[in-house]
């Protein structure tokens, strides 16, 4: 069934393919290759949704990405309902459910439409003036209400099921654009064989030849020109062709943003489809041919549907074969509409009449419009439309005023002129330039190694376009590759030439007019709001945009801009390129959050590590914490047993027994080189050059600013080896400051590092068994306290498998980590877990780690220091090498500040109450007494409950906390004040008797 | 196979099981194969210039000096990663850490065999494929066979080394290689298209 305003014969789709869609619960049938708007429109349905702000019906003004009106939701499911897509850019496919937007209970009845008839109120700057007191209603009534008044489209209500993909791509010569200019460009750039890539947003290339009726390039029509061209640029190995492909974004150096819509257009886009697919392109050259956008003519009543832009109209008619109206209305400033209007009459279209707003102009559209009979009205204007849901009439008298005449029209096509599409040139930074000739801003000054051509560059004329594109595609490939093509120059038989026009209000809406002439159809912005900002003091666009909200739009004011300028140029009485142009910032059109994430969700969100022996800690249920992008196994509750439980019963057993603990996240680093032990010398306060082979020292690391930044046990293998350990956290700022020093302070040292992390897996064996647990699976290691004392590493085997075995210990229990090649991990975790198990071993989590850690006062660094705390703040001077001379942080411990009294300190803390744990991060106070605000002296930095000591224990950063020992002081909470006393850090074997124990 | 070989030798010398990362992971989309390699030798080299003869010899491959270059014999490969950085990887069987050992020349040598897991992807659409997270230029005038780069996959490091036109071998660390491969397997989804 063909729909009213199909004319037959006419557009280029076959309209025996049909699809059948829905508007608002109603149905309609369209034909393949339809956009929603042409759909809708050969219907006859102009009304397509309500504005932001006043509500006011609107229809369809453009036919393009431009589009400031048509937005849609459109809606496959529950958890795919896109808001904001703009009807003139949705392909239609068959099944296609959309629904207007921003209005209530109907399209055709809203209530929010009062807000026009109380527009008076709502003149720019409404919101700034009216919603300032009282303050505090802004949260709970204004923001809200005005939100809700003010929404555009309904947000999906579940998680995005689609996917996203991404690319980078590379290529010499990157076209922007795929009209007659693009295509010239990217065939010159393709013959010479470099690679060339051609993006263009519409499903079909050709651009504004698909509305050109006359054009003919190589003896062809002019869109199938475009087509054969297409095929052919697809058809080379050197040519990437991108339709349905924005470019929203240009960077630095050539870095251009596309987004491809993948699966949009598709009734049942399959699975293992993307939905859009991101190109991150680095061209040598671009060639942007972006084209020009018509404006529209800034008059009352502009905004009713069925008033549209001229080369909309011809669009719908010579690509979809649709009329916008059967008696239609032309008003224009420039050549360009009466083509329009030709096109139309020929169609069988009446043409009510064309107002041309200039006195005599001349030449073959203004003859052949006059020979097709159509009335022609020289130096008038139409100074209003009449009609609400549907333009009804339009009102024409003289542009200098005298008495008007109304005449019946069922759409209104205009027609001001063509502004240039600088926004790319804009974002890569260039300067545009007005020609005041033209009265357009055109691409100046560029500031990246790409041109303009065509339409964008103000070239007019097909002709001169593909002249001037041809030869910046050859030079672009010439530039970025040398290499130089040999095809021919396409050859324009015919095409048009418009330029010109007006800029700002029409006659009607002038100065002292209150009128609604829109400017901005998206943000309801008004000729007279302008004006208004002007009066009100805004002097500068960017003032003027920001009061008006002109140009703010999702449409990035594609429309409006210039007109805006224009009228706020009149108003200060200053030339147009002294009031300047408002900045081009990406993206050009509205990016889904979708493509910008691409892959990056889910699982791939962020890359999650997992050490050799995750795969048996979850097999036991342990319960894991993310440490970084680490997860690491928490506690491993036994059955009934919660957190608290499982902590505890582990601390008790490591003391008493022995426990296993993967410790294969700690950070680790070998140095290697002759002057290894000089380059530790200088990072860490430590002295290294008398540690014996096979001995290990805990060592510090401080910044410049004497402040410690990492910590760790480091193992002497050889006297050009170490095997250095660091935080889990740590491991990749350790390795880039090492390696920072080592090439700019010490480039003379002989020394090299190498990130030794996922080497080794690490399994810590701590508790009075542990010597028992491990020896058993040991070659080649004596592991008796004369031959392996404290603080000693060897090289052997366990379980037939190298390892480097350290006698260390976290816990101030006799200890060893076993260091073995990561896949082995697992399975010596296992032999080690059987051994253990003979003797009643737990395996502990990082809870447990962190309590027996605490329990004996060693610090983590990031939790009990903060990047202010010294060594001697933190009760470590003895790990500062005294007879040292030089290392990074030396001169910073001098400084007066870190040597004076009254820092603050690490101790410990003993609540009086035994039972109560306190807050970490809790602040401290000498005097609870004391009126608000009080004087905080400190702050605890780790507070466990610990089951060895029966009791709770703290340690804390408090002012001069050595001084303190024994005193009483407190710790105000929501829920009353904690009393604690200042203790020694160490809450467990004091005398370190354990170790050996 | 890889996985039998492995445990054939540990029967041998009576040690525990090796559990490579991911081992026998593999993920086949139209125009590309991804896929877990067997476990290899590794070994990270550092020498100034001097050392480059000597160690070449010891080694049995020349160490390349070219930026993003790599040389390969007899099953061991050398890439150049800095200025006076390598890695060697030996998919032979052989010990390079071993051979490294016997030189007395400046260098440092560390075992990473463990560290890192090497991933394949294979096929027509393997440039696409590594593109989809990797900045850079594969195109074979940018990244001809051989080439080799430490770069990243979205957000993880990895070195690149295009073993023939259309077979890159990915190298990251272990932990690491979970979400390489992932998304490498996502991207191989939609490479074809």
């Amino acid at each position: 069934m063909n729909a009213m305003f199909r004319i037959s014969g006419a557009g280029r789709l076959s309209q025996a393919k049909t699809a059948s869609f829905s508007f608002d619960d109603k149905s309609y049938t369209g034909i393949e290759g339809d956009t929603l708007a042409s759909a809708l429109l050969a219907n006859g349905v102009h009304l397509v949704g309500r504005s932001f702000k006043y509500h006011r019906p609107r229809g369809v003004l453009s036919a393009g990405a431009e589009e400031p009106n048509a937005l849609v939701q459109i809606v496959r499911d529950d958890a795919r309902k896109t808001p904001n897509v703009r009807a003139t850019v949705q392909e239609l496919y068959d099944g296609l459910t959309a629904h207007s937007q921003n209005r209530w209970p109907s399209l055709s009845f809203d209530v929010g439409a009062v807000n026009d008839i109380a527009s008076p109120l709502f003149s720019a700057g409404f919101y700034y003036k009216t919603f300032m007191w009282p303050k505090s209603a802004w949260k709970s009534l204004y923001e809200p209400k005005i939100r809700a008044a003010a929404g555009l489209g309904v947000s999906p209500g579940k998680p995005d099921p689609d996917h996203y993909a991404a690319r980078y791509a590379h290529c010499e010569v990157l076209v922007l654009g795929g009209g007659a200019a693009g295509i010239a460009a990217a065939l010159a750039a393709a013959e010479a064989g470099v690679r060339v890539i051609l993006a263009d947003e519409q499903a079909e290339f050709g651009g504004s030849l698909r509305f050109e009726s006359g054009a003919r390039i190589d003896g062809q029509d002019g869109y199938a020109w475009a087509q054969a061209a297409i095929a052919k640029l697809k058809a080379m190995d050197n040519v990437r062709v991108l339709s349905r492909t924005t470019a929203f974004g240009y960077y630095a150096q050539n870095f251009v943003g596309l987004v491809e819509r993948v699966s949009d257009h598709l009734k049942n886009p399959g699975r293992e489809l993307a939905r859009e697919r991101l190109w991150q392109v680095r061209a040598g050259r671009v060639v942007i041919a972006t084209g020009a956008i018509e404006r529209h003519m800034v008059f009352a009543n502009n905004d009713r549907p069925g008033v549209m832009l001229a080369s909309a109209a011809r669009t719908y008619l010579n690509h979809y074969g649709v009329a916008v109206g059967r008696n239609v209305g032309v008003y224009t400033a420039n050549d360009s509409a009466y083509a329009a209007a030709i096109d139309l009459k020929k169609a069988g279209v009446n043409i009510a009449a064309i107002v041309d707003l200039r006195d005599n102009p001349a030449g073959p559209a203004i003859d052949e419009a006059r020979a097709l009979g159509i009335e022609i009205n020289f130096g008038r204007a139409v100074v209003s439309a009449g009609g609400k849901l549907r333009v009804s009439s339009m009102t024409v008298q003289p542009k200098n005023g005298g008495g008007g005449r109304t005449i019946p029209v069922d759409a209104i096509l205009m027609s001001a002129g063509w502004t240039p599409s600088v926004h790319l040139f804009s974002q890569s930074r260039g300067k545009v330039a007005f020609n005041d000739e033209t009265k357009r801003f055109v691409p100046g000054t560029y500031a990246q190694d790409c041109v303009s051509v065509g339409a964008c560059n103000g070239t007019d004329g097909l002709d001169a376009a593909v002249d001037e594109a041809y030869a910046a595609g050859a030079k672009a490939a010439k530039e970025a590759s040398g290499k130089a093509g040999k095809g021919a120059k396409p050859k324009v038989d015919a095409g048009e030439s418009w330029s010109r026009g007006m800029l700002g209000a029409a006659p009607g809406a002038g100065p002292g007019t209150t009128v609604k002439a829109f400017v901005d159809f998206q943000n309801d912005v008004t000729a007279k709001d302008i004006r208004q900002a002007v009066h009100e003091g805004m002097h500068s666009i960017e003032h003027v945009k920001r009061f008006t909200t002109n140009g703010m739009a999702t449409d990035q004011g594609k429309t409006s801009n210039m007109h805006g300028l224009a009228i706020a140029a009149e108003e200060l009485g200053k030339p147009i390129p002294q009031v300047g142009l408002t900045t081009f910032r990406a993206p050009y059109t509205p990016v889904t959050f979708g493509s910008i994430v691409g892959h990056a969700r889910g699982a791939l969100f962020d890359p999650t590590r997992r050490t050799a022996t995750h795969g048996w800690a979850a097999s036991q249920g342990a319960v894991f914490e993310d440490v970084g992008h680490w997860k690491r196994a928490w506690y491993f509750p036994k059955a009934g047993e919660d957190m608290h439980a499982a902590v505890n019963r582990e601390c008790v057993t490591v003391r008493k027994v022995a426990g296993l603990f993967d410790a294969s996240t700690l950070g680790k680093i070998e140095v290697v080189g002759p002057d290894a032990a000089k380059f530790m010398e200088l990072l860490y306060t430590n002295p290294w050059e008398k540690l014996e082979t096979g001995r290990c020292r805990y060592g510090i690391m401080l910044r410049e600013d004497g402040f410690i930044y990492d910590d760790g046990v480091v193992g002497r293998l050889a006297p050009d080896r170490f095997h250095v350990t660091t935080t889990t956290g740590g491991a990749p700022r350790v390795m880039n400051h090492m390696e920072d020093y080592l090439q700019t302070e010490f480039p003379h040292l002989n020394v090299w590092l190498t990130s030794i992390t996922e080497q080794w897996a690490v399994i810590a064996v701590q508790g009075p068994k542990s010597r028992e647990i491990i020896a058993p699976l040991v070659e080649g290691i004596d592991m008796s306290d004369e031959a392996m004392p404290h603080m000693s590493v060897r090289e052997g085997k366990i379980c037939g498998v190298p390892t480097r075995l350290f006698r260390m210990s976290f816990t101030g229990e006799r200890g060893f980590e076993v260091n073995v090649p990561a896949d082995y991990g697992e399975a010596v975790w296992e032999a080690l877990w059987a051994e253990g198990q003979k003797h009643g071993a737990t395996a502990y989590g990082t809870e447990t780690m962190h309590v027996l850690r605490a329990e004996k006062g060693y610090i983590i660094v990031g939790q009990d220091t903060d990047g202010t705390v010294t060594p001697n703040d933190a009760g470590l001077d003895w790990a500062v090498g005294k007879k040292k001379t030089d290392f990074v942080g030396i001169r910073g411990l001098t400084r007066p500040d870190l040597v004076a009294k009254g820092r603050k300190q690490l101790v410990g803390l003993k609540t009086k109450d035994p039972k109560v744990v306190l807050e970490e991060g809790a602040q401290i106070v000498a005097d609870p007494k004391q009126p608000i605000p009080m004087k905080m002296i400190g702050h605890v930095t780790s507070s466990y409950w610990s089951e060895n000591c029966g009791r709770s224990i703290a340690l804390a950063l408090v002012a001069g906390g050595r001084d303190r020992m024994g005193q009483t002081l407190y710790v105000p909470m929501p829920n009353g004040t904690i009393e604690v006393e200042v203790t020694g850090m160490v809450f467990v074997d004091e005398k370190g008797e354990r170790l050996n124990g | 196979m890889a996985k039998a070989a492995a445990k054939t030798k540990a029967a041998a010398s009576a040690s525990v099981e090796r559990r490579p990362a991911l081992a026998g992971r593999t993920l086949s989309a139209p125009g590309v194969k991804v896929e877990i390699l067997p476990p290899a030798e590794r070994v990270s080299l550092r020498a100034p210039q001097a050392s480059v003869a000597a160690l070449s010899k010891a080694l049995g491959v020349t160490l390349p000096v070219k930026p993003k270059s790599s040389a390969a014999k007899d099953g061991r490969t050398a890439l150049w990663l800095g200025p006076d950085e390598w890695m060697i990887i030996d998919e032979a069987g052989n010990d390079p850490l071993a051979d490294c050992a016997k030189v007395t020349a400046l260098h440092s040598a560390v075992g990473i065999s463990h560290r890192n897991v090497g991933i394949s992807v294979a096929g027509p659409a393997a440039a696409v494929t590594v593109n989809s997270g990797c900045p850079q230029d594969l195109s074979l005038e940018a990244f001809p066979v051989g080439a080799a780069s430490r770069t990243i996959l979205g957000k993880s490091e990895i070195v690149l080394l295009r073993i023939a036109a259309d077979v890159f071998r990915v190298e990251c660390w272990r932990s690491f290689s979970d979400y390489v491969f992932t998304l490498l397997s996502e991207a191989a989804s939609d490479a074809a298209n």
